[in-house]
């Protein structure tokens, strides 16, 4: 049995994490609600280019003399897989789920007889994952320095995978990221974006001119495409790491309420039978004179 | 009777109006919009996309980088990646 005094530190140290994890939480629901505005913003934009494309794919053919992003380099063998983690803990299984989901995909990979490769963004996870494929990661990008990744950094992460596509380093790449559904559910989510799917034909519209023709336009508009996609999967990450951090802390807070409540009892008890024991000694006392 | 017209980046909608009269700086050439244009599609030059409000008013500069335009049927939708002005 503890003692009284190691009883009492013990309930003084459960309640400063608790309240470490109640700021964490409030932190996490404030910047949530800002990830989330963050994310309806960029809806638009990705609405629109999406749209846009869509009326595109419907007048053009992927044929051999398509861009490369969109009609792929011919060969399926080396696949990047691209994972984006956040760069702070405290958030739950949120990085775990998105590192296990990748590690999943690598194998599946590996068991059909692929090459796989890792590029990381984000700080969490790089262990993991350099512990099982130590020399598959080819790149990691650093989003420490940023407060949130914005649409800068999708730019430059766009930009190196480009110019390793075009080097010839990888065939296909997968985005993994989590997908934001409500605070409670993220749900991690792998896309592929190299070469970019094409993207669902609109039903043809009206008689739209192309300045310059069709072809042209696609190839110019596909890098914005990716980036496009790089950009919102950060935003996705975004809102999701605070969501699960929010809920994450919800749990630690609560138990650690009910710790204290349990150890405050023990605490009560030991003090009641030691007081018990006191009195008996003194009553022996008395009734041995 | 009005054109309307949006200027959207990828963080947020900069710019929803109705206005008189857009130059886009088109990559085949400066390509003035009125209300009623034929549905057309273009990307754009890096440069200065000028907003006239009403006929013969001074026009509003804005730079753009990276920028595609859209003609449709709900007015003229201009993409762009930055924005400044």
């Amino acid at each position: 049995m503890a003692s009284l005094k190691e009883l009492k530190g013990r309930i003084n140290s459960v309640k400063s994490t608790q309240k470490i994890t109640k700021a964490k939480q409030m932190v996490a629901a404030a910047k949530l609600r800002k990830a989330q505005a963050a994310a309806e913003a960029a809806r638009p934009y990705a609405g629109r280019l999406a749209a846009v494309m869509g009326s595109l794919a419907s007048k053009v053919t992927v044929s051999e003399s398509s861009p490369k992003l969109l009609a792929g380099t011919g060969k399926d063998q080396v696949h990047l897989l691209v994972v984006a983690n956040s760069d702070k803990g405290l958030c739950g299984a949120f990085n775990s789920n998105i590192v296990k989901s990748a590690l999943a995909k690598a194998r599946e990979l590996e068991g059909q007889g692929k090459t796989v490769l890792f590029y990381l963004v984000g700080r969490k996870g790089r262990a993991v994952i350099r512990r099982q494929y130590a020399n598959a990661v080819i790149a990691m990008f650093d989003t420490t320095e940023v407060r949130e990744p914005g649409y800068e950094e999708a730019e430059r992460i766009a930009a190196e995978l480009v110019a390793l596509y075009d080097e010839g380093k990888f065939d296909v790449a997968h985005l993994f990221f989590s997908e934001f559904k409500s605070a409670l559910a993220q749900v991690p989510t792998d896309v592929q974006i190299i070469p970019v799917p094409a993207p669902k034909a609109a039903e043809g519209g009206a008689a739209v001119d192309y300045e310059p023709e069709e072809e042209a336009i696609l190839a110019a508009l596909l890098p914005r495409y990716l980036r496009t996609r790089i950009f919102g999967a950060l935003l996705e990450n975004q809102a999701s790491e605070q969501g699960a951090s929010m809920t994450a802390m919800d749990n630690a807070t609560r138990n650690a309420g009910e710790l204290i409540n349990k150890l405050t009892i023990q605490y009560n008890r030991s003090r009641q039978a030691a007081i018990t024991t006191e009195l008996i000694e003194i009553i022996a006392g008395a009734e041995a004179l | 009777m009005a054109l309307h017209f949006e200027l959207v980046t990828p963080a947020r909608l900069v710019r929803s109006d109705d206005v008189y009269m857009v130059v886009v700086p088109g990559t085949e050439g400066e390509e003035g919009v009125l209300e009623g244009h034929a549905p057309f599609m273009t990307t754009m030059r890096d440069g200065t996309l000028r907003i006239y409000k009403t006929d013969g008013a001074a026009p509003e500069e804005i730079q753009v980088q990276g920028g595609f335009a859209e003609v449709g049927d709900n007015g003229l939708t201009v993409l762009a990646e930055h924005v400044e002005g």
